[in-house]
């Protein structure tokens, strides 16, 4: 089944870790993304620009309206995600906690994903299950 | 689970709002700062144990506010002190307060704050030096550092400056459109003196993280000022300078320069961030130097090699920008791009009548040498060196200046 992980913190906070901070937290989400790599759990992932990068477009008038910046004004913001193939929700919060253990702060939202589709410019392997017996042999 | 380190982050990224929104309490500089310290301590002590608050500024300015109140009613001995216990149950407070501080006060207490540290009575240094201290909350140490000075020295210097400001004219109340774009203009100027400070420094100085500071600062002001094509211009010009930061020197600390640097290590993330921001300013179609100037960055970081920059745009632009402020940097930069269009003659054609105001100027000298050095009138380019490296600022500028020299002899040699 897959879900999304939605991570939400303050991205004031974030965007301010010094090289040596962000270099720390890459390094320990990186460690847990092999791993679960290796289990066959993580899909496709992403980091966003500051919502200060943001533009958006506001579909309740014709035309739409473009505006700057986020569409809501929060405390915390969406700062990225995971997806992540796992058995039910237990197993989801499992690896959020994995996840979460490595990146200090804010919160992750688990949403079960309704649809999906690829990338389509990419190799179709890239979501199919894990195959270990292959990988095994070398 | 609050780790010391997000409390120190979450204190860190609340100290400019928080002390703008003390200060509009308070009045009084002094007082916003101390109140602040007193919540931070109260932070420290209350937040590993009971989590983060949900809105950390809103209990910081809380939380300083009260115990800024009590210390006036301990200095009066008027009243009796509340105990620490009762301060410190903030859960019901602190809601309604949140709702209160909406982004517009924080906007103007932030552009407050930063203006007050641009007072046109101080040298830049000093603007420097304040917003660093009072805005950024970098230690007096920190910053005499990154300055080559004395602590005691920057002491009595961020003293000074605050003595100053003290005795001018501050407006509290709400600022009007026109004075608001008046502060915002001189406040994003002192954003671009911090980021130029550390820009500007040799490698490997401590001086260099006042570039991330200023990023910082800007993504603040971006972020209370979503719609100004110009703060998102400031933002979008430090990023695609600070992008190629890595590969500005060599390992020995020699400038490296653009067209000799290794774009593959540029940072792509923080180009992206700057060719974003700069793409939106352009969309409000109101031009202004700090979107000239990122979108003349933007062309270099766009080129993948050296040979792929487009120089007539990046020619266009520096027309643009002389036209919008004029200055003979301004022409001086253009002249390098007239080089790459039409050749070192035309360029010298053009900076030659900038020599009287240019005098000092160490670039102007460098330029000039180069220019006539490639026409082979190499006896005029060797003085124009030995210019150049009596005025350059950092021993890299004078290496690099050498380095120019012993190709002009390499030159006359084989001729």
């Amino acid at each position: 089944m897959l879900y999304a992980i939605l991570c939400y913190n303050n991205e004031d906070v974030v965007w301010s870790w010094s090289p040596a901070k962000e270099a720390e937290v890459m390094g320990a989400i990186g460690a847990v993304q092999e791993q679960l790599i290796a289990e066959g759990k993580l899909g496709p992932s992403l980091r966003l620009l500051p919502t200060t990068a943001a533009t958006t477009l506001r579909k309740s008038q014709d035309p739409p309206l473009v505006i700057d910046g986020p569409f809501a004004e929060t405390k915390e913001q969406l700062l990225g995600f995971y997806v992540i193939d796992v058995e039910g929700l237990e197993d989801a919060l499992d690896v959020a906690r994995r996840i979460g253990a490595a990146s200090p702060g804010g919160c992750f939202e688990l949403r079960p994903i309704a649809l999906f589709n690829p990338d389509p410019r990419m190799p179709a392997a890239v979501h199919e299950p894990a195959r270990p017996e292959t990988t095994v042999q070398a | 689970m609050t780790d010391l380190a997000w409390i120190d982050a979450a204190i860190v990224a609340a100290r400019p709002e928080a002390i703008g929104a003390l200060l509009r309490y308070f009045r009084d500089l002094d007082t916003a700062e101390e109140a602040f310290q007193d919540a931070c301590l109260r932070a420290l002590h209350n937040w590993p144990e009971k989590g983060p608050p949900r809105d950390p500024t809103a209990w910081l300015i809380l939380v300083g506010r009260n115990a800024a109140l009590d210390g006036v009613r301990k200095r009066s001995r008027s009243a009796p002190l509340p105990a620490e216990d009762q301060l410190s149950d903030l859960g019901d407070a602190e809601a309604p307060l949140a709702e209160r501080l909406d982004n517009a006060d924080y906007r103007d207490d932030v552009l407050r704050l930063l203006f007050i540290c641009c007072h046109p009575d101080l040298p830049a240094t000093q603007q420097i030096a304040l917003a660093l201290r009072i805005v950024s909350g970098l230690t007096v140490r920190e910053i005499a550092r990154a300055f080559l000075v004395g602590e005691a020295a920057m002491e009595q210097r961020i003293t000074r400056a605050k003595a100053r400001i003290a005795g001018a004219d501050v407006p509290f109340e709400t600022p009007g459109p026109v004075e608001r774009a008046e502060r915002l203009a001189a406040v994003l100027a002192m954003v671009y003196l911090v980021f130029n400070e550390g820009y500007s420094a040799g490698a490997g100085s401590q001086r260099l993280a006042l570039t991330a500071e200023a990023v910082r600062l800007a993504r603040l002001l971006l972020r209370l000022f979503q719609t100004e094509p110009e703060v998102m211009g400031l933002l979008a010009l430090m990023l695609l300078q600070q992008a190629r930061a890595e590969t500005r020197f060599d390992a020995a600390g020699e400038i490296v320069l653009l067209d000799d640097q290794d774009r593959g290590r540029w940072d792509h993330r923080q180009i992206g961030e700057g060719l974003a921001l700069a793409e939106k300013a352009l969309r409000h179609q109101r031009p202004g130097p700090y979107q000239v100037q990122a979108a003349i960055a933007a062309v270099h970081a766009r080129a993948t090699r050296p040979e792929d920059t487009d120089w007539a745009n990046i020619e266009g632009l520096y027309a643009a920008l002389e036209h919008m402020q004029p200055s003979p940097v301004i022409t001086l930069n253009r002249a390098v791009a007239v080089d790459k269009l039409a050749g070192p003659a035309a360029a010298l054609a053009l900076i030659e009548p900038l020599e009287p105001r240019l005098a000092g100027y160490f670039p102007f000298h460098g330029a000039r040498g180069h220019f006539l050095m490639r026409i082979g009138r190499l006896e005029e380019a060797r003085v124009a060196f030995d210019r150049a490296i009596a005025l350059a600022a950092t021993p890299a500028q004078a290496a690099h200046i050498r380095r120019q020299l012993d190709r002009l002899i390499q030159t006359a040699d084989v001729a």
